[in-house]
């Protein structure tokens, strides 16, 4: 009892130093930026065959990196679990959080964190194997459901069947591949998580043509980034960057054609963003060419989703709600002025 | 060996604190124990002020809250609107219950383990070693992984038991041993079964006091009763004919498979199986090292002596060896009990929801108040921990050796 306390004083004493120091002179003091990542989810973030991070997830880190460091590979990524994301964040262990993590109120007041945006609107699936003939959620009556612990998908699976009467037997699993192999072996009927994950896993199966995600999507996941509540400059940071990215693919600057724009173009929003125009990059406390940077690592927006979970890939993800505005989707970036 | 010291001064001198060996050592401690709540205190202030400046207090209202998510395991009524406190309790029940399930597992596995490893025969002397070392040489988390992995790959899933020409088929009609866990059936108690049950009750005390009666009558008379088969009359025919004479008043509700499990009938989990078990086999390998411990602790003079009055090496072993062995094997095996239920937190790795699961796991995460919760997860644990050390210390107490 004793010694613990010496190890929980200890610990928020750590906690209260790093929030104090500016996270931004941190970063660039160590010359790496620590971003909190899943422990493995195919498109979003996972290592790939020669070890090196990749995904969509994976891609706002780079890109925060290149702004911030001016070096893309400049990055730490830290693994992280539902369950020990949010200590990694609070305790300084990681500088941001890019992991498939829902935006929610008590996540924001009182946890204290900062979401700085959304990446991903995703909403919560369910996938059975085609063999059960299942059509609706509905029909789940009695059955076994694989859930990941430490989500807002377990409140949202306790809501859905309680509305609807039904009952239910969870089994709670820490990560998503401890999830695979007990639904493959059949020792839950269901799993539930975000649709995109869901696709992910599947992807990922021997024979996705065997597995099908029912039509119901029961509730709001609005995916993004997040940082630590206090340091207002880095959250800044962040969230510019992933804005930067969205407002690249809306007005048309991509990685082929950057270097070209960036050299000034009749559009004025592009030039303050590329920073041939105002001094929207010292603002933020970095250099001109930051969001440039930042859009050279895998593109803008748009090209990160096709490479990473796109229709053309494994995961086969349509832009759906994530389409920019322009489009009929939720994509809106604040302007660049 | 006796210390001189000098007669009491007249009057009491601040300087003796230091120079007088009567109050030196007092002095110190004092001004140790002065230091250490100073540590300890000022520990306790920086927290708080920190927590101050993070922003965050130390507050245990979130107990009272709906938790609103679900458990499958429940030994007590709770659903997702119960409060936060519920399911740590909820959590709390389901690690005693696998640690009470695992210590009296381990012990049994143990024991005939820990005996057999001095068995003369060189074969099953050498498989239990080889059992030892294997279990207690690799970490109990590989063990819990390796038997759920097993369990869920080899058993069949309830969808194997579909069909006309299904897969697999249950035990009798009535046993299903499914990757998912194991369902038995399940007694059901109709009116007039409370006389069966205190009839049972009754000829099982009345087993105890044949037995008693039989001891007494060897001793005293030297006159030796059977015991076994009227233990084993007495244990079965009464309360088969009170279930009779009240009209078969006990049903037995038989699991079906319905839906997408088996329905009706006692349900044990796949986790709560393949946690227990592998806790027990893991701890039982270590109990059984204290076992044969115990055991070769006895001088060999013992055994030889009971051998030379005639007695056979069971009765030698049952009556001469383990009573003695005992008093060196309860205190370490309060160390392994302890252990076992501590190990129990590693549930989570199978979903198993035990107290680190719902209050150190779930609500942990739900409501972020990290040090609240683990400072409860702290106190729940030391209270069990405990416990547990004052009943087999009472035990212990029972068996030592009591000098006359």
């Amino acid at each position: 009892m004793k010694r613990s306390l010496v190890i929980g004083a200890t610990f928020v004493a750590g906690l209260s130093s790093a929030a104090a120091a500016a996270t931004i002179d941190d970063i660039k003091a160590r010359g790496k930026l620590n971003c909190g990542v899943t422990t493995g989810l195919v498109g979003f973030a996972a290592p790939d065959a020669n070890g090196e991070w990749d995904g969509f997830d994976v891609g706002v880190c780079r890109a925060v990196a290149a702004a911030v460091l001016g070096d893309e590979t400049a990055v730490e990524f830290v693994p992280t679990t539902g369950k020990t994301r949010f200590t990694s964040l609070a305790s300084g262990e990681i500088d941001m959080l890019a992991r498939n993590t829902t935006w929610t109120f008590s996540r924001d007041v009182d946890l204290k964190f900062e979401f700085v945006g959304i990446n991903y609107y995703d909403g919560q699936g369910f996938m059975v194997p085609k063999e059960l003939g299942v059509s609706s959620a509905k029909e789940l009556d009695g059955a076994t459901i694989c859930i990941q612990t430490g989500t807002t998908t377990e409140l949202n699976l306790a809501d859905f069947f309680r509305n609807n009467n039904i009952s239910y037997e969870p089994v709670p699993i820490e990560t998503n591949a401890e999830a695979q192999p007990l639904y493959l072996e059949g020792a839950c009927d269901v799993y539930t998580t975000d649709a995109s994950g869901l696709a992910a896993t599947r992807a990922a199966f021997e024979n996705p043509g065997d597995h099908v995600v029912l039509p119901e999507i029961i509730s709001k996941e609005p995916l993004g980034p997040l940082v630590r509540h206090g340091d207002n400059e880095w959250a800044d940071v962040v969230r510019w960057t992933l804005n930067a990215l969205i407002a690249a693919e809306e007005y048309g600057v991509t990685s082929a054609n950057i270097e070209e724009l960036s050299g000034g173009s009749d559009n004025p929003e592009i030039n303050r963003l590329l920073g041939s125009e105002g001094n929207l990059g010292e603002q933020l406390g970095l250099d001109a060419d930051w969001a440039k940077r930042a859009i050279m690592v895998g593109g803008n927006y748009g090209e990160l989703f096709e490479k990473n979970i796109g229709e053309n890939t494994p995961i086969g993800l349509s832009r759906g709600l994530n389409a920019q505005w322009t489009d009929g989707g939720l994509l809106y970036a604040p302007p660049f002025r | 060996m006796s210390t001189i010291t000098d007669p009491p001064s007249e009057s009491f001198q601040l300087s003796q604190l230091i120079n007088d060996t009567r109050y030196r050592s007092y002095t110190f401690q004092f001004i140790a124990m002065i230091l250490l709540i100073a540590a300890f205190a000022y520990l306790g202030s920086n927290l708080v002020s920190n927590l101050r400046a993070a922003g965050l207090n130390i507050s245990f209202d979130f107990l009272g809250e709906p938790a609103g998510y679900d458990i499958n395991q429940r030994l007590i009524e709770y659903d997702s609107q119960s409060t936060h406190w519920r399911a740590s309790v909820v959590g709390a029940l389901n690690t005693l219950l696998v640690a009470f399930l695992g210590c009296l597992m381990a012990t049994i596995i143990g024991v005939i383990v820990g005996v057999l490893r001095l068995s003369k025969n060189w074969l099953i002397r050498k498989v239990m070693s080889i059992y030892v070392e294997i279990f207690r040489n690799v970490p109990v988390l590989v063990w819990i992984l390796i038997i759920m992995a097993i369990f869920v790959a080899v058993l069949p899933q309830p969808r194997d038991f579909r069909g006309e020409d299904a897969e697999a088929s249950m035990l009798l009609g009535s046993f299903a041993f499914t990757g998912r866990g194991f369902y038995f059936p399940k007694p059901l108690f109709g009116p007039g079964s409370a006389v069966v049950i205190a009839v049972f009750l009754a000829s099982i005390a009345g087993i105890f006091v044949f037995r008693n009666y039989a001891r007494k009558a060897l001793f005293e008379r030297g006159q030796m009763i059977p015991t076994l088969w009227p233990s084993v009359g007495l244990f079965f025919i009464p309360a088969i004919l009170a279930y009779f004479v009240m009209g078969q008043p006990i049903s037995l509700e038989y699991p079906e498979l319905r839906g997408f499990n088996f329905q009706g009938g006692v349900y044990a989990r796949n986790s709560l199986i393949a946690l227990t078990f592998a806790l027990a086999i893991y701890t039982a390998a270590f109990i059984a090292e204290n076992v044969r411990a115990g055991i070769l602790a006895v001088s060999k003079g013992q055994t030889e002596a009971a051998a030379s009055l005639g007695l056979r090496p069971n009765r030698i072993m049952n009556l001469v060896i383990l009573p003695q062995a005992l008093r060196v094997i309860i205190p370490p095996l309060i160390s392994q009990y302890l252990n076992l239920t501590k190990n129990s937190s590693l549930a989570i790795a199978v979903g198993y929801m035990d107290l680190t699961g719902t209050l150190g796991g779930i609500t942990l995460n739900q409501t972020g108040r990290a040090i609240e919760c683990v400072l409860l997860l702290m106190l729940f644990y030391l209270t069990f921990s405990l416990c547990i050390s004052a009943i087999m210390n009472v035990y212990n107490n029972s068996v030592r050796l009591k000098e006359r």
